[in-house]
């Protein structure tokens, strides 16, 4: 387990406060407000159009919101609004205390360098010199992530879905991240791909500690991984709570709908 | 000396948007309470709400109306207001749940099963493992088993699985629904001997037993729940 | 004589300011690439058309030229520009690196040491060395303006990875005075050596690319590399077979068809400077292998 200081804990990790997002008279988001702690994992529930990718654009700093801000606490302990940050600021974040993972792994991967590289670019980037210790560490996370070692070597171009996907999460975490954004992890992959993948999130989700933000329209996804859910439908978060209460208990119409659309198997 | 658990008031309807917004009234007034080292089993006919207290002092079903109240910590919370944060932290360091049927993790082995609520709060794996075996082993599970997912196991097997798993931390609050319910004779023992050393800990168990001869057995005092029913 | 349609040495006055002003904003920035609105010549692009503009720019009348091709003053290449500027700007011309105020220069940097008062200017095709990894200019420029050099090393590391060394052999990156990477031109990377701390001053000029850089005397030139995988310059394992030069870097010249061939100074005035003053190397020499090391 990975020790964090225990004062963190009390303190959340990011908020939200009153925000949302238009174009023109079009309103993608509104009224999102939460508080997100170390170790917890939220999961943003809803349909297309519902509003969940352009939140999670906004809580990664990635869109600037019309209204509301979010806030991140750093590693110093202060808590910074993340559109008063400096790029650069923003963009060593985004390199080393979070991580992102795309739906689409290509999007979240260098296609063309070798899988040591990709993983490795992080390190390089904080300016870790030594080609043996960047390979060792590379070696030791594609263990994590159960790919074969011999593949070290090859381009994710060489990789199937699965292994892309797995080499994505190693590629974020190697830093040890303190939250991690997921955008669909799991859509697009063969069921027991998607099940391989969601047991190693799950288990590293754990054993290192992180605070999590997965956005999905799967609710088997969010009842493995997430320990809080929030359904949103038109832009607005119509319910939350803890993952088994929304679940088990659904109060809005619309989430009663959902909770009785999946197929039972 | 405070009660462990004080439920008052607590009152629960379920409205089925998708059938014409029908509401399906669970449980009304709810009020009981429990103190450290006593065993109190709801009694009751089939429907008449049971599981559903139970999981409303899990925080698993949310209340309408009410209060759940709850020792965590030394402090008495109330859990039907409570933030999903802090209800997190009970489950985490008060309240232990086994459910009438076991709901797992596809493709977890059993061992990690039963190991995973001593090892999230924070015992180290290996020992964490150990202590799981021990259990297992106490509920007769053979150990050619324990390196499988219970999905294959049977009922009662998985009942086994499911009580090891709520039994190995020290929790100072249990909530037991049909722990019995599947097992022979011999196992049905072994887990009444597992309910009385939890009390002699100075466990505050709730539990549901359909079984006349087990609820004799345990409980120290028994609720009627039929008084709680909700009109219909 | 000269035609006298050509002002001197062939851009306008206005062309020159403005490239003189690039100049200076490079020098002040060693190793940023300045843009510059880059004129059409009278060669297409990927014939030197960077270094002409920069060269056209700095020469003056008193100015005395030298210009090379891989080391050479009489390839094609190096005569043509020669012979251009003194068309254009009837300035004197040489092919000793130590008589000459301005050299030009298309991949390879003269093996005399050059002093204080000299301007070599580099030909370059591509000056941004991330450009083969991260296509976009939007996202190099950002690298390079918040010092991001990440990639740099994901190059370097993927070298040794597939070839147990880092295999770049010209073109080497550098960082220059501790912040900006920037790419030598493609130079051996036997030459990236002379650039630090060069008492000469350093001109880099890319026509197509439309991008002017330079390092001024005395700045830090110092090539990527991997604590454990340090950069190491090569040596031949043979001197010269004209003139014996242990240390200069080496053209191989097939001689026959039956496989002979002969290792001879690439910087041909060093050679021949040499070979006037005595030294001289057996002539036709064994077949030789290179060898890392030193």
């Amino acid at each position: 387990m990975v020790e964090r200081e225990s004062e963190d804990r009390d303190q959340p990790l990011l908020t939200a406060e009153g925000l949302g997002k238009s174009y023109g008279r079009l309103t993608a988001c509104r009224d999102i407000a939460f508080a997100l702690y170390p170790g917890e994992v939220l999961a943003i529930v809803g349909e297309s159009g519902s509003g969940k990718s352009t939140l999670l654009q906004m809580l990664s700093a990635q869109l600037a919101p019309s209204a509301g801000r979010v806030s991140y606490r750093m590693r110093d302990g202060v808590m910074r609004d993340l559109a008063a940050l400096g790029e650069a600021e923003r963009r060593f974040l985004f390199r080393t205390d979070w991580g992102y993972v795309h739906q689409d792994p290509a999007l979240g991967l260098r296609m063309a360098v070798s899988a040591g590289a990709n993983v490795g670019e992080r390190l390089m980037a904080v300016g870790w010199n030594h080609y043996g210790r960047i390979r060792d560490t590379a070696t030791s996370w594609l263990e994590r992530v159960e790919i074969d070692t011999d593949r070290i070597d090859d381009a994710p171009r060489t990789y199937s879905g699965g292994m892309r996907q797995r080499l994505q999460i190693a590629r974020n975490l190697v830093t040890q991240p303190r939250l991690v954004f997921m955008d669909e992890p799991t859509g697009g992959l063969d069921v027991s791909v998607q099940a391989r993948l969601l047991d190693l999130m799950r288990n590293l989700v754990g054993e290192l500690d992180l605070a999590a933000i997965v956005v999905t329209h799967d609710l088997a996804v969010a009842r493995l991984l997430s320990h809080r859910l929030m359904v949103m439908k038109g832009g607005r978060v119509i319910e939350a709570g803890l993952t088994d209460q929304v679940l088990d208990d659904p109060r809005e119409p619309y989430t009663q709908l959902l909770v009785s659309s999946i197929l039972p198997v | 000396m405070s009660a462990m658990i004080e439920v008052s008031n607590a009152e629960k309807t379920f409205t089925m948007h998708l059938q014409g917004g029908v509401q399906l009234p669970v449980v009304r007034g709810v009020s009981f309470k429990v103190d450290a080292g006593e065993c109190v089993v709801l009694a009751g006919p089939s429907g008449a709400g049971k599981s559903s207290i139970l999981k409303m002092m899990f925080g698993n079903y949310r209340c309408d109306s009410g209060r759940i109240g709850i020792r965590h910590q030394g402090v008495q919370i109330d859990l039907a207001k409570a933030e999903p944060r802090q209800i997190l932290s009970v489950r985490r360091s008060t309240i232990g749940y086994v459910s009438q049927f076991l709901r797992a993790v596809p493709r977890v082995a059993a061992i990690d099963v039963v190991a995973e609520p001593l090892i999230a709060s924070g015992v180290a794996r290996t020992r964490a493992r150990e202590q799981a075996g021990s259990l297992l082993r106490c509920l007769n599970i053979p150990e050619r088993l324990w390196a499988l997912p219970p999905s294959t196991f049977s009922g009662g097997e998985q009942q086994r699985v499911n009580i090891a798993r709520g039994f190995i931390s020290d929790l100072p609050i249990l909530l037991l629904d049909e722990p019995t319910a599947s097992l022979d004779a011999a196992n049905r023992a072994v887990v009444v001997n597992m309910i009385d050393e939890k009390k002699r800990a100075g466990v505050a168990m709730v539990a549901i037993v359909h079984d006349d001869e087990i609820r004799h057995l345990i409980a120290d005092r028994v609720v009627d729940v039929t008084s709680f029913a909700a009109a219909a | 004589m000269n035609a006298p349609a050509y002002n001197f040495a062939y851009l306008d006055e206005q062309t020159k300011r403005m490239i003189r002003r690039a100049i200076l904003k490079a020098i002040a920035i060693p190793g940023y690439q300045v843009p510059f609105a880059s004129r059409e010549m009278p060669m297409p692009y990927g014939w030197g058309t960077g270094g002409v503009q920069v060269t056209a720019a700095i020469l003056g009348p008193a100015d005395v030229l030298k210009v090379i091709d891989q080391g050479s003053d009489d390839t094609t290449n190096a005569i043509s520009i020669r012979k251009f500027f003194a068309k254009t700007a009837g300035v004197a011309t040489t092919t000793s690196t130590a008589d000459a105020t301005v050299i030009q220069t298309r991949h390879r940097i003269p093996e005399a040491p050059l002093h204080s008062g000299q301007v070599l200017v580099y030909q370059v095709p591509i000056p941004e060395p991330l450009r083969f990894l991260e296509p976009r200019e939007t996202e190099t420029r950002r690298m390079h303006a918040l010092g991001e050099y990440g990639l740099m090393h994901v190059k370097l590391y993927e070298d040794i990875a597939r070839f147990g060394h880092i295999a770049t052999s010209y073109a080497y990156p550098v960082k220059v005075n501790a912040r900006y990477v920037m790419d030598p031109s493609p130079t051996p990377k036997f030459d990236n050596p002379k650039m630090d701390h060069c008492p000469a001053l350093q001109l880099f000029g890319a026509g197509r690319e439309k991008r002017i850089y330079a390092i001024p005397p005395h700045t830090s030139v110092v090539s990527l590399d991997f604590e454990d995988h340090p950069f190491t310059r090569y040596r031949f394992d043979a001197p010269c077979a004209l003139c014996g030069a242990g240390d200069s870097y080496l053209d191989e010249i097939v001689t026959d068809d039956k496989g002979s061939r002969m290792f001879v100074c690439s910087d041909t005035d060093y050679c021949e400077t040499r070979q006037k003053r005595g030294h001289l190397g057996s002539e036709s020499a064994a077949p030789h292998k290179e060898k890392l090391h030193g």
